[in-house]
């Protein structure tokens, strides 16, 4: 017939069918498996859990299996299937204090209590193809140290006990929720964490190297980077205390940075923070970037219009899974918008030869 | 699909969506926020008119999509597919025996009835927000009817092109009060939005619902000496012969010969089935 999209249903089948025999690749080699996803790919993992907002391995892997290795798909896919997931009350804030840390660094000070852990880090690895890993190899394994028994203390809380960095207000009110209530400007620093917590790694490297290469640069030095797992307590109402229920990894960075003072307050060192799901440094310090370069105005800064200070700019479009549909959808049918522009071009386009065929007229005469 | 409730959105949801509704309903052309959930198709597909649909569907309803005016375009069936396995609702293709209709881009040309919901799929809730991006100004601008950007807007349009050039999403006034956005329909659908149904409008992404209530007044926005007109291509429809109705234009061979047909699939098809008949009609069937 006359329209090309006709015989959509089958052709979206079709496709669908087509799609699922592109994602399991040449059936000669093995398919990969969700437990091999989780285990060997666990930085993406860690990224689809962070930015899918769901603290779950097995799903983030079978959702990075499902799209072919495309995060923002596996992001989506989680998404999806966390709106489904009924709430039924929310854990006690995690201590991040009490974090058994795999890696703990910190770039202001030579040595603190608690020592700088590299931990698994490729910091410091030589960029160089390890072709011995495109054959089967196993590793050796990695010598062995005592793990630390204490707490391992926060580095700002040595800046706090000399009150050289800003205190942060304590406060018991329940943080705001960007999952139940509609995103609104201004927006309070629990939101903007929130939302940044989740999203765009990408988006957020950018918008956090723009303050460092002058647009609202803040000088952030890393106070401290510490990954690791953290215990997740909930108060049972049943049972009148805190149980755990579990554990998650985090990564976590603290930042300070410079502040001349203002008026009122004498020059000290003010905070960046990033707190993010899984094994994230990238985006953790970026989040810590962009969440100080946000706080200009409650720190009596100017806003130099850098983009990385403009909270409604910045949040309205962190969210990869936002962007990235309205973005594609510009792939679906417009044909009857683009009608309406057609017969609106073709008509002014015919006032403006009429007039112009006058004016010549009008020239020769 | 039981793992899912009704509609797959829970009801806690939904009742925070009947919530936005009402409100939209009670204050027409008011953009309501709420907290749009993420929804298993992208956003700007359609997650906002997907998610008022769940919150106002009923197992008795008969839903029809429609996508460019079309119950066959991909989108459109997706749409149509994902509520039949969710909600196991009856679908149709035609407009008279829809109780729900939910649509991109296009009012259907049949005139709706009172027992009759039309959903729209809205990508840009704000009318006001290319001429200014901050939702921090637009909310106020709406608050203080602070529209006069909207006119000097559509001013220049005359004094550079001698005429208004926005052909779609063309503003309305509704019930004296808010100016709205119709959603990306061509302005020939604007009279309509004065209808007997309700009109329920849902962006997912900018997490807004608005409505207009039957018989509510929607005035297009014009001036005295350029007064509002509603525009279709000059001809009629090739395969039905309808003078009346928005067309699409098809190229059907390499030299470009084009052809003119009804942009509502159901009505074109209605027309034929009553015996009518346009110019090429015999040639291509």
């Amino acid at each position: 017939m006359y329209v090309a999209v006709k015989g959509g249903e089958r052709a979206i089948d079709n496709a669908h069918a087509w799609l699922a025999e592109e994602r399991r690749g040449d059936r000669a080699v093995a398919e990969l498996s969700p437990e091999q996803i989780r285990e060997q790919l666990g930085l993406a993992v860690n990224r689809v859990m962070a930015e899918g907002s769901l603290f779950d391995p097995d799903l983030a892997a079978l959702a990075i299996k499902q799209a072919r290795g495309d995060l923002i798909e596996a992001v989506f896919l989680i998404r999806a299937y966390r709106t489904t997931l009924p709430r039924f009350g929310a854990t006690d804030p995690v201590d991040t204090g009490a974090m058994a840390c795999d890696r703990r660094i910190s770039a202001t000070f030579k040595d603190a209590p608690g020592g700088q852990v590299l931990g698994p880090t490729f910091d410091y690895t030589h960029r160089l193809l390890d072709f011995k890993l495109a054959a089967e190899g196993e590793v050796p394994e990695a010598p062995m140290a005592e793990p630390r028994r204490e707490a391992t203390p926060h580095i700002t809380d040595f800046l706090n006990n000399e009150d050289i960095i800003e205190r942060e207000p304590v406060s018991d009110a329940t943080p705001g929720d960007l999952t139940r209530v509609p995103m609104a400007f201004p927006a309070g620093r629990d939101i903007r964490l929130q939302s940044l917590a989740r999203g765009d790694e990408g988006f957020l490297l950018g918008m956090a190297y723009s303050t460092q290469r002058g647009y609202a640069r803040n000088h952030a030095f890393v106070g401290e980077l510490r990954i690791g797992r953290v215990p997740v307590e909930m108060e049972i109402p049943e049972l009148g205390f805190a149980i755990e229920i579990g554990e998650i990894e985090l990564t976590e960075c603290e930042t300070v940075n410079q502040f001349k003072g203002s008026k009122t307050e004498p020059p000290q060192f003010t905070r960046g923070y990033g707190l993010v799901f899984g094994q994230s440094e990238r985006k953790a310090i970026a989040v810590a970037l962009v969440d100080r370069a946000l706080r200009w105005e409650e720190l009596g800064e100017d806003n130099q219009g850098a983009p990385a200070q403009d909270a409604e700019f910045v949040l309205s479009h962190a969210d990869n899974i936002q962007a990235t549909g309205f973005l594609e959808h510009i792939k679906l049918p417009h044909y009857v918008d683009f009608q309406s522009e057609l017969e609106l071009v073709r008509k002014l386009r015919a006032e403006a030869g009429a007039s112009a065929t006058l004016a010549d007229r009008e020239a020769a005469e | 699909m039981n793992a899912y409730n009704f509609a797959y959105l829970d009801e806690q949801t939904k009742r925070m969506i009947r919530r936005a509704i009402l409100k939209g309903l009670a204050v027409p052309g008011y953009q309501v926020p709420f907290a749009s959930r993420e929804m298993p198709m992208p956003y700007g597909w359609g997650t906002g008119g997907v998610q008022v649909s769940a919150a106002i569907l009923t197992p008795e309803d008969r839903f029809k999509v429609i996508d460019q005016g079309a119950d066959d375009t991909t989108n459109a069936v997706s749409i149509r597919k994902f509520f039949e396995r969710t909600a196991g609702v009856a679908v149709t293709e035609r407009t008279i025996e829809a109780s729900v209709i939910q649509t991109r881009h296009r009012i259907p040309e049949t005139p709706l009835r009172a027992d009759q919901i039309l959903v729209y799929q809205v990508p840009i809730p704000e009318p006001l927000r290319f001429l200014e991006p901050r939702e921090t100004e637009t909310r106020k601008m709406h608050s203080l009817q602070e529209y006069g950007l909207m006119h000097v807007k559509l001013y220049e349009d005359i004094s550079r092109h001698g005429a208004i050039a926005t052909s779609y999403a063309y503003p309305v006034r509704v019930a004296g009060r808010y100016v709205m956005d119709p959603s990306p329909i061509p302005k020939f659908d604007n009279p309509k939005l004065e209808s007997e149904a309700i009109q329920l409008f849902g962006a997912g992404r900018e997490q807004r619902i608005y409505a207009v209530p039957p018989h509510t007044r929607v005035v297009s926005l014009d001036f005295e000496d350029h007064p509002f007109e509603p525009t279709k291509a000059e001809h009629d429809c090739d395969l039905c012969g309808a003078a009346d109705s928005y067309l699409d234009e098809v190229i059907i061979d390499d030299a470009g010969g084009r052809m003119f047909v009804c942009s509502d699939a159901d009505f074109c098809r209605g027309r034929r089935e009553a015996g009518q008949s346009g110019a090429k009609a015999g040639a291509l069937s």
